[in-house]
């Protein structure tokens, strides 16, 4: 397995790649905005759907019907670890009232999704489905969490690629929601 | 004055680990016998400033000094004693001071217990294992100081995390770094041979109960973690595939590869390189995780307080070790072509698969839990990679490690027939066919993961029962610890095959909304809920639940599960009730109030779940009757 000689550089090739690697976590995450991501979708109209809702099965829903105010939409699941990180920091905000905030269940199964809710508590004004991946595509969503801001006339106005964090809902969502609501 | 008298305890420490380490290197290089006798004395001064350092932290915890910034942080006033205790690991500071006190407690013993080896070998092995010292020392010392003080003082402290409230935490941690740390050992002898260029069966002989020791550790470690999860995070799971898990388990999975790997250099002298580079790997996992948790470069929810610095300064240090490792094993590694010939069909040959087997599964589990950083660093967006990724690979490649397994013990070295394992296993991988194909049509649900469980448990079973009859049997062959030790292991596996599988396969469970008064019935089992009342805990507040569970109309179990507010922070935890069984375990959690006195209520019952973790104590404990056995402490007569 160690046979020839350049092969036992191997070992050292891997490390070598893989503390590169962990040298760019280190300074990502050091990077305030490594979360800031360009979206298309910014200031166009958000793509249509017709997802279940969770908790009313049977239920679907359009992005027709949500129109009229504005509301964020976050991407979640139960197998995603940043999702429990942000949750807190969503609960705080759906607290508020300030705006409806709609969970985009992605990629999930039926009975974990409902397990996490129960456990973690529900911050959601409701929950849509999309456990085939049928509209993440159009929605142009990368991963879990992510967050879209669409305001009354679905125009998609804001978009943040992983965790909320207090500061960013500060510094960025509701400016965002107030202009989109100033704009009207 | 004690915080700071613990600190200069620490400051001593460091030095003594810069004695410990340089002296005897250089002295062993040089062949400087007085230097090399500094190593012994200055394992043992270690070992007592990082104790005192604890012991004056421990201290601070009992007495509620909240003037130390760690104390006030992760202590309360009204959190009970025995959790004053355990809150000294609870956060980054205090459980790197664990780290450093476990790695001097090994230290100290491979100084006692090493009186046998050469000066030169154990200089440097106490060496390498001082320099290891000096980084997590200085790490404490500059990045992370537990002894910090917060003036003016704090009033109140801001409390343990109420996740880590609990008793399988005061165990947990210890026994984990127990065998991470533990890995240093085998690691310390490979670079010892490494530099000393000598590198025969002897040091192996030397580290094969260590390494057999720290593994056992680490299998309880990561048990009582999965165990922890299952009953204080409220799901009903028991491995999710966690990075911090991960972390644990890729150590575990290349320390597995360096147990068998060892024993094939050891006897046969075959695979000498690759034992090396197993035990540079098995530790520099340990490290690695020691990173991933510490840094905050990846999310998870075991993760310590992110901090960048933290995390350069321990990158920087492993860039060192492993770096520095592993350019030592690409100059002096010794070939691999070197031991005694073997023919395909072989143990040595099984050995092999079993050490690709593992180490791709390693590999697996660690482009798993790095792959959301790449994705991260390569500007693809945050990805979680979840557990149907591992779980599906992870079962692929160790069902043919399941599958080989009883041919391994039964299979000679060198050279052998295949014909004879066969015959020998013939009847038995009949037998559990036929549980199998059973199981399969008599499995009232997840037939395919209970037919797996149950066929491959008697597989392994039935295979190592074979093999030790075959040897108790044999003329002139003693049944040594050693085989006692791979026995156990082996049924160790057995076992946990029997509880992972058949609690995947056959868990019911429902959630809905009771009434007081209102039943749920779950097979031969009924649930009855007789509602909820307020009740004051020392440092919380809980609505605790009141379920009766009867079997067949008899009251077997009366639950009650909890929903805890948390004084400080208010941090609301689930506490589930479960009545544990040794065939099934019956779980029941609180879910939200609806009103009325209604709760949503989950129930499950979990056929054989504790034959998970009751599968990884036999493993350890295989580990640890290997260590014991005479040939690793036989005087060197043959070598």
């Amino acid at each position: 397995m160690t046979g020839s000689k350049a092969m036992r550089w191997l070992p050292l090739a891997i490390f070598a790649a893989l503390a590169v690697l962990l040298a760019a976590g280190v300074w990502l995450s050091r990077k305030p905005d490594r979360e800031a991501l360009p979206s298309p979708l910014i200031g166009r109209p958000a793509p249509q759907f017709s997802l279940p809702v969770l908790h009313e099965p049977g239920r679907l829903v359009t992005l027709a019907e949500l129109k009229g105010a504005p509301f964020v939409l976050n991407v979640w699941a139960s197998w995603c670890a940043a999702c429990r990180e942000e949750h807190p920091v969503l609960t705080r905000f759906a607290e508020t009232k300030r705006v409806r905030v709609v969970g985009y269940n992605w990629k999930d199964e039926h009975a974990d999704a409902l397990r996490w809710l129960e456990q973690f508590g529900n911050p959601f004004w409701m929950v849509l489905v999309d456990y085939d991946s049928r509209y993440a595509l159009d929605w142009g969503i990368y991963g879990a969490p992510e967050t879209f801001l669409v305001d009354a006339d679905g125009i998609v106005r804001w978009k943040h690629v992983g965790p909320l964090s207090d500061d960013i809902i500060r510094d960025e969502l509701l400016p965002h929601l107030a202009q989109a609501e100033h704009a009207r | 004055m004690l915080p700071e008298l613990g600190q200069v305890a620490l400051l001593l420490a460091l030095l003594v680990a810069v004695l410990q380490a340089a002296l005897p290197l250089v002295g062993a290089q040089r062949g400087i016998a007085p230097w090399m006798a500094v190593a012994r004395p200055a394992a043992y001064a270690q070992l007592a400033l990082v104790a005192l350092a604890f012991a004056i932290l421990t201290h601070a915890f009992v007495l509620q000094d909240f003037s130390v910034q760690y104390v006030a942080e992760n202590s309360n006033s009204l959190l009970p004693w025995y959790y004053r205790y355990t809150a000294v690991w609870g956060a980054h500071e205090g459980s790197l001071l664990l780290w450093a006190l476990i790695l001097a407690v090994w230290t100290a013993l491979v100084a006692r217990f090493s009186r046998r080896l050469p000066g030169e070998v154990i200089a440097r092995v106490l060496g390498v294992m001082g320099l290891i010292s000096v980084g997590f020392l200085a790490f404490l010392i500059f990045t992370s100081n537990p002894f910090a003080r917060l003036l003016p003082a704090a009033a109140e402290g801001r409390d343990l995390n109420p996740l880590l409230q609990d008793p399988g935490m005061i165990i947990h941690p210890p026994m984990l770094y127990l065998g991470y740390v533990g890995f240093s050992v085998p690691f310390a002898f490979a670079i010892a041979a490494l530099l000393g260029g000598n590198v025969d069966a002897r040091w192996l002989r030397w580290t094969r109960p260590w390494t057999n020791v720290a593994w056992a550790f680490l299998t309880i470690g990561i048990a009582l973690g999965s165990w922890w999860a299952y009953y204080e995070l409220g799901w009903g799971g028991w491995w999710f595939w966690d990075p911090v898990e991960n972390a644990s388990f890729m150590p575990w999975l290349a320390g597995t590869a360096l147990l068998h790997s060892q024993a094939v250099t050891e006897k046969r002298g075959s695979f000498r390189g690759w034992t090396l580079l197993l035990a540079i790997a098995a530790f520099s996992l340990s490290l690695l995780g020691t990173f991933l948790v510490r840094s905050g470069v990846l999310t998870s929810v075991h993760a310590f307080a992110a901090d960048p610095t933290r995390g350069l300064f321990v990158l920087i240090f492993l860039g060192i070790v492993i770096g520095g490792s592993l350019v030592l094993y690409a100059l002096r590694a010794p070939s691999d072509d070197d031991g005694s010939r073997f023919s395909t069909a072989s143990r040595e040959t099984l050995l092999l698969v079993n050490n690709l087997l593992l180490t791709s599964a390693c590999a697996m589990v660690l482009l798993g839990t790095l792959y959301p950083l790449l994705a991260d660093a390569l500007d693809l967006g945050k990805i979680s990679v979840g557990p149907p990724y591992f779980a599906l690979l992870f079962v692929l490649l160790m069902a043919p490690l399941v599958l080989l397994l009883p041919f391994g013990p039964l299979t000679r070295w060198q050279r052998e027939q295949p014909s004879k394992p066969f015959a020998m296993l013939v009847p038995w991988a009949g037998l559990a066919l036929g549980i199998g194909i059973g199981a399969f049509f008599l499995a009232p649900q997840g037939p395919w993961k209970t037919a797996a469980g149950l066929a491959g448990s008697a597989w392994v079973l039935a295979g190592t029962a074979r093999f030790a009859w075959t040897r108790v049997h044999a003329k002139g062959n003693r049944f040594t610890a050693e085989m006692l030790g791979m026995t156990l292991a082996h049924i160790g596996i057995a076992v946990f095959l029997v509880g992972a599988l058949l609690t995947e396969g056959l868990s019911r469970q429902r959630e809905l909304a009771l009434a007081p008064g209102q039943s749920v019935e779950l097979g031969r089992h009924a649930f009855r809920f007789d509602g909820v009342v307020r009740r004051q805990g020392p440092n919380y507040l809980a609505d605790r639940g009141t379920v009766q569970v009867l079997h067949d109309g008899h009251a077997i179990a009366l639950m009650h599960p909890e929903k805890r507010s948390y004084a400080s922070g208010g941090q609301v935890m689930t506490e589930s009730a479960i009545d544990a069984g040794f065939s099934r375990d019956l779980y029941v959690a609180l879910g939200e109030p609806l009103g009325g006195g209604a709760w949503a209520v989950r129930v499950h019952v979990k056929p054989f779940v504790r034959w998970i973790w009751l599968g990884a104590v036999l493993m350890a404990l295989g580990g640890f009757v290997t260590a014991t056995d005479k040939r690793f402490r036989r005087k060197e007569a043959s070598a």
